[in-house]
């Protein structure tokens, strides 16, 4: 038993995951500092979903453990959530919402107090900002989904293919920002299926699937 | 700065009433099928108002009961399919509480309509004069053990494709005695009897939702999205 | 206590321990019913009231009483999954949900049949019968969720949910189902009630719960050992038991 330390550190010791009869992936184990991006790679069906729900504590894996600062996830998660940020496959908004609406909502629910409009703006949404989701392109909905990164702040980010349907400038775009994220002290866990360059940052890769 | 819990339930609760208001052309759906089903018992056993008036407080009740089932996906199947349900469990709020607010919203959108209709259908049942009242107490009390007690099964079922009768199937039995305290109740009170002791079960069967339900619905629904 | 507790959870350990006792429940079983139904059906007298019929009685009461003890078995291993994840809690509470159904229905057929030759119909809403039916569509559930979630661990945790969510509101079903049927006495007058016991009578009745109890135990044990040898069918100790028989 470790005692809670206030380094932000999330590591991960010795995971398993099953899934019906497949063993996914066994002993593995990482650890992610602050300042450090984590880079999951691996083909499809590896188990990249499953790895980044369990670092959030969604599902629980059966061998293993999961800290944060030292404190095991399944006593401390509350802990943990307050500092978390998690945009998963889908975008998490809802589409009867505009995307002012739902930045609120999410504010109101994580916190933050950064001016939305701007958020929007610099996210190339300013035009959309009274247009409720459901008339925006996968794109754009995953683009307010992200824009979240940026107006609840949280020291972890946990991100699962979060380029997907993102067009080349919008991918730079967001990989700037992440980059930043690192550099001022946060950490991230992704994955994605592009190749990136978090530019001056420090990038752990981990493999999966072999 | 993390906002304060109230802050946040109050937030959920705005923003589901506001999801439901956008779709309002469904709002109404709950209430049509409770006049329907109301409706069908006429046809279905006899016009006549000395036998109607018999089976009138458990017709109402039943049909309170399977509108406010068939309502019930509304509560979390949006949030699980478009992946806000998920922010929820990540969230350091204590689930119970957001569920509850949840379920608040929902028995606000569902529920309440129904209340304000059910003496129009106690007319149309030829529902006992002294019976109005008790009428409204019972729903009022027992609609939202209804809706608690749905949670549960919502939040077991969420992440199964064909979860709706699955869903019924689970609820129901558990739907048993707020049938059974609310019908017989409203069917004392048109008879004159004394009525508190039914009410006062009812109040006890809120109360028991209202702390353990959320609980419950709470672990289910980290079950679900595991 | 707790190395024990752990031991004894043990798959491997619980499998030769069980194999062990099958036998000599399955005797005891045997033996307790055989005489309790030779006790109950010729030697305890007629009922001064209901005649030889009330026999029935000997099967009916203990299925009932079983139906309600293996769903707090499974609520409880049910509380046993969901704190400590063990895996052959989960077997038990999933074992034990098709027999406590049985029971269940054994008890609905038996009172069935004892009630028609005395109020000539095939059923009657008496507050036991009607307890006990919802009582097996509390186990229907439980198996219909198990069936409809493909991973077992997962399906084992929500199933536990919903036997302990059913085994708080069984209680209140039950006061009210008899709550409801008193308002409504005057409609038919039951004889569901147990006569006045007398010893003879007495005694078969507990025999035959005795037996019941063992019943339960042994297929309980057979079933477990099946499902674990499924269920941890890649594992070494698995693969040398199939060599070995």
């Amino acid at each position: 038993m470790s005692n809670p330390s206030p380094d932000p550190v999330l590591e991960a010791e010795d995971l398993e995951c099953i899934r019906g009869d497949r063993v996914l992936f066994r002993s593995l184990s990482f650890r992610v500092e602050a300042g450090t991006i984590l880079l999951v790679e691996g083909p499809n069906g590896s188990g990249k979903t499953s790895l980044l729900r369990m670092a959030c504590g969604l599902s629980q894996p059966s061998t293993g453990a999961i800290r944060w600062r030292g404190e095991n996830l399944r006593r401390g998660a509350d802990r943990f959530y307050s500092e978390l940020s998690y945009v998963g496959h889908s975008p998490g908004i809802k589409a009867d919402l505009t995307p002012i609406e739902n930045l609120r909502f999410d504010q109101s629910l994580a916190g933050g107090r950064a001016d939305l409009c701007d958020i929007l703006n610099r996210m190339g949404l300013g035009r959309f900002m009274d247009t409720p989701c459901r008339f925006l392109s996968a794109g754009q909905r995953r683009r307010v989904a992200l824009a979240r990164l940026q107006a609840c702040p949280a020291t972890v980010w946990i991100l699962d293919e979060p380029f997907t349907a993102i067009d080349h400038e919008g991918v730079a775009d967001l990989t700037r920002v992440m980059a930043e994220h690192a550099r001022s002290g946060g950490l991230l866990l992704l994955t994605t299926h592009q190749a990136v360059d978090f530019d001056s940052c420090e990038v752990q890769t981990l493999r999966l699937g072999q | 700065m993390e906002p304060s819990t109230l802050t946040a339930l109050w937030a959920l609760m705005r923003r589901d009433l506001t999801l439901a208001y956008r779709h309002r052309s469904e709002l109404l759906n709950p209430l049509l099928f409770f006049v329907i089903v109301v409706s069908l018992f006429p046809l279905g056993i006899s016009p006549e108002a000395k036998t109607l008036q018999t089976v009138a407080p458990g017709v109402v009740w039943v049909a309170a009961l399977l509108a406010n089932l068939l309502s019930l996906d509304l509560m979390f199947r949006t949030d699980f399919e478009d992946g806000t349900l998920e922010r929820f469990l990540l969230s350091p709020h204590p689930l119970p509480l957001l569920v509850l607010a949840k379920t608040a919203a929902h028995w606000i959108v569902v529920a309440l309509p129904m209340i304000v209709f059910a003496p129009v259908l106690g007319q149309l049942m030829f529902l006992r004069p002294d019976a109005y009242w008790a009428l409204l107490a019972t729903l009022i009390l027992g609609t939202p053990v209804l809706s608690l007690i749905g949670g549960i099964g919502m939040g077991l079922t969420v992440g199964l494709r064909r979860g709706g009768v699955l869903l019924s199937l689970l609820i129901l039995p558990l739907y048993v005695p707020v049938l059974i305290f609310g019908a017989t109740a409203v069917d004392a009170a048109g008879a004159g009897l004394d009525v508190s002791g039914h009410l006062s079960f009812l109040g006890a069967l809120l109360l028991l939702a209202i702390t353990l339900a959320p609980l419950a619905t709470s672990a289910a629904l980290r079950v679900s999205l595991s | 206590m707790w190395v024990w507790f752990h031991k004894f959870g043990s798959p491997r350990y619980f499998y030769d321990f069980a194999g062990r006792c099958i036998p000599w429940l399955g005797a005891a079983c045997a033996l307790l019913m055989a005489v309790g139904l030779y006790l109950g059906l010729f030697v305890a007298p007629p009922d001064y009231q209901q005649g030889e019929s009330y026999r029935i009685i000997f099967i009916h009461v203990p299925s009932a009483w079983m139906s309600m003890f293996v769903y707090v078995v499974m609520a409880s291993s049910g509380a046993v999954v969901l704190i400590w994840r063990v895996k052959l809690a989960e077997i038990i509470a999933s074992v034990s949900a098709p027999l406590g159904a049985s029971f269940t229905f054994l008890a609905l057929a038996t009172g069935s049949l004892w009630g028609k030759p005395m109020w000539g119909t095939w059923w009657v809403w008496d507050a036991r019968l009607t307890s006990e039916l919802i009582l097996l569509f509390l186990y229907f559930g439980f198996m219909a969720l198990e069936a409809a979630i493909e991973d077992k661990r997962t399906a084992a945790r929500a199933t536990a949910i919903l036997s302990l969510v059913g085994v708080i509101n069984i209680p209140i079903i039950h006061y009210s189902v008899y709550w409801w049927n008193t308002l409504h006495q005057g409609a038919t007058v039951t004889k569901m009630d147990t006569p006045s016991i007398h010893l003879s009578m007495l005694v078969p009745l507990l025999l035959m719960a005795v037996a019941f109890q063992l019943y339960y135990a042994t297929v309980l044990l057979i079933g477990t050992r099946t499902e674990l040898l499924s269920r941890e069918r890649r594992t070494r100790w698995v693969a040398e038991v199939i060599r070995n028989s």
